[in-house]
């Protein structure tokens, strides 16, 4: 059977447990067809790059589907109907891919890396040093070769 | 070396070679590395994309669009 992914956008004001039971159902149609979803993704409520019906912001869920054309149609026509979907997009794919999307994983980067980048904080950081510490920093970078502890000393 | 007036590096391919990443519509960071600061499409003339790839590019970004994850224009 093709494998497809199958993107759908929620509206906003439904909660991520709505949206959880939403994809249940789209799995349960699926299923009814003869077909099987092999991984659902839910991606959280993201901002919009522009605006859909009137909303900004959407909660992205992804179904990896291996599945015949007749339960991708009939899943499109119910996400058709379905008021809570505003938007949804199936791709067909050669292979389905295991673990997490990119979406997935850009995600959980961006959680443990602080914002604003590493590199001014460190500058930040630096303009605290006693000034006399920093000092005795410059010394050691001039003489590399003299030992660490005699500097800070 | 004989470096012309006009001397243009050759560039290659950022999807060629074994370290490559894949094109997917899902992967925004770097989808946005190949649209301008308009929401363009950059063409492969500058940034060096492969025609094939470049063809795979311009989908994925599409489809980006589509999910509202790219925008269509930024005015």
């Amino acid at each position: 059977m093709p494998n497809y992914e199958n993107v759908y956008l929620a509206r906003p004001d439904v909660s991520a447990q709505q949206v959880e039971a939403l994809t249940e159902r789209f799995t349960q149609i699926v299923a009814e067809q003869g077909g099987k979803v092999t991984k659902n993704e839910y991606w959280g409520l993201r901002s919009l790059s522009y605006r859909i019906r009137k909303n900004r912001k959407a909660h992205y869920s992804l179904l990896n589907i291996d599945a015949p054309p007749a339960a991708v149609k009939e899943l499109e026509r119910n996400m058709r109907i379905n008021e809570d979907v505003i938007r949804y997009l199936t791709v067909l794919v050669e292979a389905l891919e295991e673990g997490p999307s990119a979406m997935m994983q850009s995600k959980s980067s961006r959680d443990d890396r602080p914002r604003g980048g590493g590199r001014r904080r460190d500058r930040d950081r630096e303009d605290e040093y006693d000034p006399a510490e920093r000092a005795a920093r410059e010394a050691a970078a001039r003489e590399p070769r003299e030992p660490r502890a005699e500097v800070t000393e | 070396m004989g470096r012309r007036p006009f001397f243009r590096r050759q560039k290659t391919c950022p999807f060629s070679g074994p370290t490559a990443p894949k094109i997917d519509y899902k992967d925004i960071k770097l989808l946005q590395r190949f649209i301008s600061e308009r929401g363009k499409i950059v063409p492969s003339r500058i940034s060096a994309v492969s025609a094939k790839k470049q063809r795979a590019l311009s989908q994925a970004i599409k489809r980006a669009r589509v999910l509202a994850l790219l925008p269509y224009l930024i005015k």
